[in-house]
């Protein structure tokens, strides 16, 4: 039984985590850094325990530092919310040591997933597509591999995933270069200097599904189509996905959970695949095995409290939603508010907040850690809210969302909250079913007309 | 016990059902303003008060230094506030050294923000002098990076 949780995060998932914790009657420890001890989650947590100075090396990314701040704060379990120690085998171990319940995966399935190339194995091995690809340990092997695979091709980092430890070739001349030069890259950023290729697919939507499995049984909560990207960092997400035939949205679902069903998967965690629009076919792209920054709009259609199931599972407990138990109602879009100028290709802006106005009202739901004062540090990721619109059905969401937006204000440093309010009426983005580069091209169509 | 979202909502129910515009309501634990937005639908604005109990850390204020120049010298300042980096990556080599020549849209070094790296330039063609930022060090807009010797 968890009664008192330390949550070794920030921002708003620290909020998000503390609003679970309260309502299910558990006491939460908030692990903060120097630039984090008056934010507006250390406000609403139980307690307080500073876990070193603010840059995340020292703080937030330092097992030590956590494990040791559990123990002073004296906490049954740790919630690592995303990023971070998320995903990180060495605090799972370290937290068996001290007896310490990890909100999250077991050490093995973090190993598992977090090496890219064994996760794509597994794919092949639990019967999933995967992209046209292999496994190189030389520039010369890759010379070999690359004529059958087919260029453009990506070259991808082993300890990579998000986006982070990859490279695209167009062309053989270029490629002996481009591998040796992304295994010295992967060497210096994840200490592991091996990689793989696959094709390049040119067009491709970004669609997730969540997973929940208690160690035994898996079962799915619908997919998340998370295309609106900007250089891989996702924007704007919705569920269900729309423009999705029913056949292929069964394919993606039945995929996932033989994913986790093959890892006996614990936890939450989130299948990615990429759909290509082209052929109508899909391809398993990684698992991620924590929360994800938008499982809000699984939950609004759902009705499920992620969060809550997480604890339970982490507890030992079995599955307490059957599969034929998981409502699916309506449609629901989460909308990113970053502290980000977008006049200045999307450069960071911290600072001091000195308005923070939501939208509030049925179907709106808004996660943050942002109110009037609230000092948004350099230091850290720059997501200041996510807004996100619950709607009976898709259009429906798309026409609250654009009063909510209308409804919100943020002063003080500069957001990308225009953005969103003109992607609202782009004709693309409302027929649904965009592919991950068509941000960019939108994004460069806006600033053509300026 | 802190608001929640269905607590709100709740309140917007009942308001939307009344001919008021505004409610403010205050506890020892929250401030919260609901407003009839411009059009439609509601705005909120919030403020969490109290503090959690903890040990309150002391943190030493990094000391700035003054910046007096001699004449054909350039102070170089970071683009942002955020971590100076020397290298494009950790083992690489320096992106300059004290001697280094560099030209206007030379890169000197990275600052990354918020998760982001971001080029550093020269701004002035001319011999880097002094390194004053260290490595891996925090550096505020006005911390002076490098000097130059700008040539003329």
């Amino acid at each position: 039984m968890i009664r008192r949780i330390l949550i070794a995060n920030r921002g708003e998932i620290a909020v998000r985590v503390i609003r679970t914790c309260e309502r299910l009657g558990i006491e939460t420890v908030l692990a903060a850094s120097d630039a984090d001890l008056d934010s507006v989650p250390a406000r609403l947590a139980g307690k307080v325990v500073r876990i070193g100075p603010a840059p995340p090396a020292k703080s937030y990314l330092d097992p030590g530092a956590i494990i040791a701040a559990a123990r002073d704060a004296k906490v049954d379990a740790i919630h690592p919310g995303y990023g971070f120690l998320s995903e990180n085998a060495v605090l799972v171990r370290a937290c068996e040591n001290a007896g310490l319940t990890f909100i999250g995966a077991t050490e093995g399935q973090l190993k598992s997933v977090g090496d890219k190339w064994r996760a794509r194995e597994i794919a092949e091995s639990a019967g999933l597509p995967v992209i046209p690809g292999g496994f190189v340990s030389s520039p010369a092997e890759a010379e070999r591999f690359a004529d059958t695979i087919g260029y453009p091709l990506l070259v991808k980092a082993v300890g990579g995933g998000g986006g982070r430890g990859m490279k695209r070739i167009a062309e053989p001349s270029a490629l002996a270069e481009t591998v040796a030069l992304a295994m010295a890259e992967a060497d210096a950023a994840f200490a592991d200097s091996r990689v793989y290729l696959e094709r390049f697919v040119a067009r491709g939507r970004h669609i997730e599904v969540q997973l929940l499995g208690d160690g035994e049984n898996v079962i799915h909560l619908g997919e998340r189509d998370c295309s609106v990207q900007r250089r891989y960092q996702k924007i704007v997400e919705e569920a269900p996905t729309p423009v999705l035939s029913a056949q292929m949205r069964d394919c993606l679902r039945q995929a996932a959970v033989a994913y986790g069903t093959a890892l006996r998967y614990r936890g939450l965690g989130t299948v990615e695949f990429l759909v290509d629009a082209e052929r109508d076919t899909f391809y398993f792209l990684e698992m991620n095995a924590r929360i994800q920054v938008e499982h809000p709009i699984t939950e609004a259609i759902t009705g499920v409290d992620l969060v809550a199931e997480q604890i339970a599972v982490a507890e030992g407990q079995s599955l307490r939603v059957m599969q034929d138990q998981v409502p699916f109602r309506g449609h629901a879009i989460e909308f990113r508010i970053n502290a980000e100028d977008a006049e200045h290709d999307f450069r960071p802006s911290p600072g001091t907040v000195t308005t923070a106005l939501f939208p509030a009202g049925d179907g709106i739901r808004v996660d943050t850690h942002i109110e009037a004062g609230s000092r948004v540090p350099p230091f850290y990721d720059s997501l200041l809210a996510k807004i996100v619109i619950h709607g009976a059905d898709r259009d429906d969401a798309l026409f609250r969302a654009r009063a909510a937006l209308d409804n919100c204000r943020i002063e003080g440093m500069k957001t990308n909250l225009d953005i969103h309010r003109v992607l609202l009426n782009d004709p693309a983005f409302i027929g649904g079913g965009v592919d991950t580069n068509w941000f960019e091209r939108f994004h460069a169509k806006g600033q053509s007309h300026d | 016990m802190n608001l929640t979202n269905e607590d709100v909502q709740e309140i917007l129910r009942l308001m939307d059902a009344s001919s008021f515009d505004e409610l403010q309501v205050e506890t020892d634990r929250f401030k919260l303003t609901l407003r009839r937005g411009a059009y439609s639908g509601w705005t909120e604005e919030r403020q969490t008060l109290g503090s959690a109990a903890q040990i309150a850390p002391s943190v030493a204020p990094s000391a700035q230094l003054t910046v007096a120049l001699e004449p054909g010298m350039v102070a170089v300042y970071p683009p942002l506030v955020g971590t100076f980096y020397r290298a494009p990556k950790p083992g690489a080599p320096p992106f300059v050294e004290v001697g280094s020549s560099v030209e206007e849209d030379t890169v000197i070094a990275i600052v990354e923000t918020m998760k982001l790296m971001n080029s550093v330039r020269a701004g002035a063609r001319g011999t880097v002098i002094e390194i004053r930022a260290q490595n891996a060090e925090f550096v505020e807009q006005d911390t002076v990076l490098m000097i130059l010797r700008a040539e003329t």
